[in-house]
Order: C-alpha cells, then structure tokens, then sequence
C-alpha cells in the first residue's frame, strides 16, 4: 500500500510543485494519473520509489516512510519506469539492460537468464538481445526500459507515460499486458495523456492540476465531466465527444466505451425501424 | 506540384545487415499535409532522415535509389543548403535543444544564415509566440518539462519558415489540449503560409482532421499511400496495426452490425452529424 500525507514538495529552484496531496492507493489497484504538463503528475510519482523525498508531510510505502529507506531497497518493491527511456538506459545490450538490476539484486546467475528470457520474450525484443539500446527506435527503447523492470517482477509497478512512441499494436498488447499485470494483484500505476488508453482499461483516475489532486473516481466518471477535464487541459475520449454531441438526440454522455457505444446506437436505431 | 519525390529508395545503416528502407517510391506535393505512420521501428524516421540529408551525409551508410527535396537531389547537396528547404523536429527535444536561453536556441539556425539582427529578432518573436512560448524565452531548454521543450524545439524549426517542415511526433509529451494547440499551430502553418507538413504520428485521433495524405509504412516499405478516409478504412490498415481513430471505428462496428452510414467519418463532428442523421430519418 502506498499512502501520501499532506504531500508537500518544491523543487530546489523554489518551485512549488506538490501542494497538499493526500491519496492511498491500495494493494491490487490500477490507478492512472492525468493532467496537464507541470501538473506535478511526475513529481508525484517520483515520490513512489523515493526518488524524491518530501518537503512536507509523507509517503509511506507499506507502513515505512520513504524518508527511512534508500531507493535501492524501495525499488525492489516498486519498479519505475521513466517517460525518457535515455533517461533510464546506458547499457551496451538490450540483455545486459535487462539483467542489470537483477545482478544488483543478488539473483542466481540461472534466474537471471530465465527473468531475462521472459522479458524479452514479453516485450517481443528477443531479436535485439545483443543489440545496442541506442540503436532501436523511440517505441522499442521504450520497451527495453520496461522491459528491464519488469524482469525483477516488482510488486508496484509505476509507469511513466508508456504509450509514447507506441504503435496501436504494441498499445494494445501493453494495454492487455497491463490489465494482465493488475489481474495478478499488483499495483499498477499509469502517468497518461492518453484517454483514448484510459477509456479503454477504465481505471481509477486521479486528476491533477497545479500540484493539488483536482478530482478522482473511475474514468468513466472523470473522462466525461466536461468541466472537470477542461480544466486538466484533457480532451474527452472520442466516443465522448460524440455522444456529447448528440445528447440534445436524449443519449447518454456517459459513454467512454465504443462496444458500449456501438450497442446503445444499434439499440436506439433498431428501436426506430 | 512535387516537393519530395523518391524513386526505390533503399538505405542501410553502417553495421547494419538489412536496409531500415526498402524500395519507397513516394510523391508529396507541395502543400501536402502529410500523416506518416506504421509500426515502431518500421523505418519512418529513417526516412524523415532522408528527406533532410541527415541521410546520407550524417549518418552515411549506403544510399541507393533516388531522392529529390525542393528541386534538389539530396545526394549532391550538403545539410546546411537543404536546411533552408527542409525543418526537422526530432521525436526526442532533448537531442535538438543545447543553447542556454530558448530565445538563443530559436535563433540559432538563423544565426547560420546571417541574418541581418533585426529580422531575426522579429523571426524569433513570432516563433516563440506561434509555439506559445513567448514567456519562456529567457528559461534554460534543459529545465524545461518534456512538453515546454518539445514546443522549444517546434519554434526554433519554425523560426526558419522552411519550406518543408517534418515533425517526428512533436507532440509525444504534451497533454491532449497542448497537443491539439500544436497541430492547430502547424495547421495553420499549413493553410496559411502553404508550407509543406510531414508529421510522424501514431496518434491519428489528435491528427487526422488537419491531413489531406497518409502514408503508411511496414517493415521498411510503404505499404498504404491516400487520403486518410482511403487508408483508415482499409482491411489492410486494420491487419498493420494503424490506430484507426474511434470516430471512424463506430462507422466500421455499426456497419458490422448492419447499419451502414452515409459516408465514412474521419473526425467526431463528421460522426456525430451523421448519427444525427441516422437517428432523425428512421
């Protein structure tokens, strides 16, 4: 479990970038985190694995301050990766990516191999084992970085904006992988722009605006308050737009979900003939 | 007219066993607003690289095939006289930006030319103002947030009104609304001063609209070349992968399901009027 405290924190420049955050989030869940760029989303998250520490108040990690534990040993627990993957990666192979944190770690050399195996296999970068990371493209170097974290097989796991650089396909497949992740009881948590993603897995859904926690609820909910999502500077989901749209027509403008849409459509249009 | 024009182009990297582009043979007419798309890692950057001479004379590697930009034969010209034609926005700001202002790093390509200082102070203002950025000018790009210097690098392209402008998925780290102002940016730089726009993008639900040509690559070669309503109701689109935006996509489900709209939607508003219409006859 991970809770945050009266969450204060400013940047050494003086910026102020958290202002009183107060949120849990439980074993199990899958929470995404949205709003506008500098809405502190990532200095948030970045609190997670005590990477930052607060300026005021605290977060605690299954009952233990992040201020008492090095991130070293926070990360076994809590995985990261980072919206830059050339923020995260500096090895000469995709393998030796990978299995970096595992030798830290201190795992057998045989475990290592298989976490490796899987990893890759999982990602689909098995063909680039030896390549170099800097060699592959924007969307696989992001894979390799996700890649080399879930190796370790973290409990939470925080990601910061995945869906960068990803084609629909590999969208897809992590969406399905992420549900897959969260149907295994752990705890995903997701920094997105992405709302046609968010429509799509319906997670829990915190808003962010200027450091503070503006509103939260599943995105059902939040995606479709207008107001609400003007001011996080997010754009409905398509299938919202919609049926916002045509709600003079007496349609529901809670829609997020375009299998949902398409039946209340076929519905209202069979009703007719 | 063509701008870009490429005949079998087929490049490979140095080191490299197999070529990132395959014989692409591709027109884009001048005022051309231009989606480029298809799985990561199928080569759309590579060839981005081509149409600005980063490929061959940064890069190297073996070029073949042929390749005119602007009336010029990329093989024969050096990077610094297709600059004046050609803009890139990287995908990644922080491999483009490196001065110690904004402003400074908005003026430098004009630096290059020799512009005379006066104009190049207007430039810089206007492009820091079409970019949204006017504010920041004296800020380090390097203490920007991911999106603050993606609009950076966008304004130190613009500053330079290329003919050709390519952007490499210029809006990756900005939130729907900073994202949207930015393909309203470079659509008006589209419509209004006509220059020629080639976006790298997979979100094709934020870009769609603004496109007249979508170009869609697999594997290195271009596999779907047409108007975006063409390409984003092809089976074969589907079959790649391309993110076929959802406006589209309920057209597709209720077609599946028997009923069959006037035509085929490309944004919400073209959707949402034909459902109306659908709603209101029956």
């Amino acid at each position: 479990m991970i809770e945050a405290k009266d969450l204060h924190f400013s940047y050494p420049t003086g910026i102020e970038a958290l202002r009183g955050i107060n949120l849990t989030i439980n074993d199990g869940e899958f929470l995404a985190v949205m709003g506008q760029n500098g809405a502190g989303k990532t200095t948030l998250v970045k609190h997670f694995n005590g990477l930052l520490k607060p300026t005021k108040g605290e977060v605690r990690v299954n009952g233990v301050s992040t201020r008492d534990v090095s991130v070293a040993k926070l990360a076994r627990n809590v995985g990261f990766v980072f919206q830059n993957p050339d923020h995260q990666l500096f090895s000469e192979t995709v393998e030796e990516e990978i299995a970096f944190a595992l030798k830290n770690f201190g795992f057998e050399e045989a475990v290592i191999e298989k976490q490796v195996d899987w990893a890759l296999n999982l990602l689909e970068i098995t063909k680039y084992r030896k390549t170099s990371p800097f060699m592959l493209s924007g969307g696989e170097r992001k894979r390799v970085a996700l890649a080399s974290i879930l190796a370790w097989d973290p409990q939470v796991i925080i990601l910061d904006e995945p869906t960068i650089g990803q084609d629909y396909q590999q969208k897809e497949k992590l969406q399905q992988f992420i549900l897959q992740l969260n149907a295994q009881k752990k705890t995903v948590v997701v920094v997105t722009h992405d709302v046609e993603f968010v429509a799509e897995c319906n997670p829990r859904v915190i808003l962010m605006s200027q450091g503070k926690i503006l509103a939260e609820g599943i995105a059902e909910e939040i995606l479709t308050n207008q107001k609400l999502v003007a001011q996080a500077s997010i754009v409905p989901p398509q299938i919202t737009q919609i049926f916002l749209e045509l709600a003079d027509l007496g349609l529901p403008t809670n829609v997020i979900d375009v299998h949902e849409a398409t039946k209340i459509l076929l519905d209202r249009l069979r009703e007719r003939q | 007219m063509a701008v870009i024009e490429t005949r079998d182009l087929t490049y490979t990297y140095p080191g490299a066993t197999e070529p990132s582009i395959k014989e692409v043979s591709i027109t884009i007419n001048k005022g051309d607003f231009v989606i480029l798309t298809g799985p990561s890692g199928c080569g759309k950057t590579t060839l981005c690289r081509c149409f600005n001479g980063l490929i061959p004379h940064f890069y190297n590697g073996n070029l073949e095939g042929e390749i005119v930009v602007a009336g010029l034969n990329v093989n024969d010209q050096q990077i610094h006289q297709l600059a004046r034609h050609v803009g890139l926005v990287f995908q990644n700001p922080e491999n483009q930006l490196f001065a110690l202002s904004v402003e400074k790093d908005v003026a430098f390509g004009l630096e290059n030319f020799a512009m005379p200082r006066d104009e190049m102070r207007k430039r810089v203002d206007w492009a820091l103002q079409m970019a949204g950025i006017t504010e920041l000018s004296e800020r380090p790009p390097h203490e920007l947030s991911g999106g603050q210097q993606q609009r950076v690098a966008i304004a130190s392209v613009l500053a330079m009104q290329p003919d050709i402008m390519i952007l490499d998925e210029p809006t990756s780290f900005l939130d729907p609304v900073g994202a949207q102002k930015i393909f309203e940016v470079i659509n008006e730089l589209n419509k209004k001063l006509g220059i020629t726009i080639i976006l790298v993008e997979h979100r094709l639900d934020l870009a769609a609209k603004y496109a007249n040509h979508v170009i869609v690559m697999d594997e290195g070669k271009v596999v779907l070349n047409g108007t975006p309503r063409e390409i984003f109701t092809s089976e074969e689109a589907r079959l790649i992968g391309v993110g076929i935006p959802k406006a589209t996509k309920l057209y597709q489900h209720l077609k599946q399901n028997g009923i069959q709209l006037k035509t085929v939607p490309v944004t919400t508003e073209e959707t949402a009027n034909l459902l109306r219409e659908a709603l209101k006859h029956d």
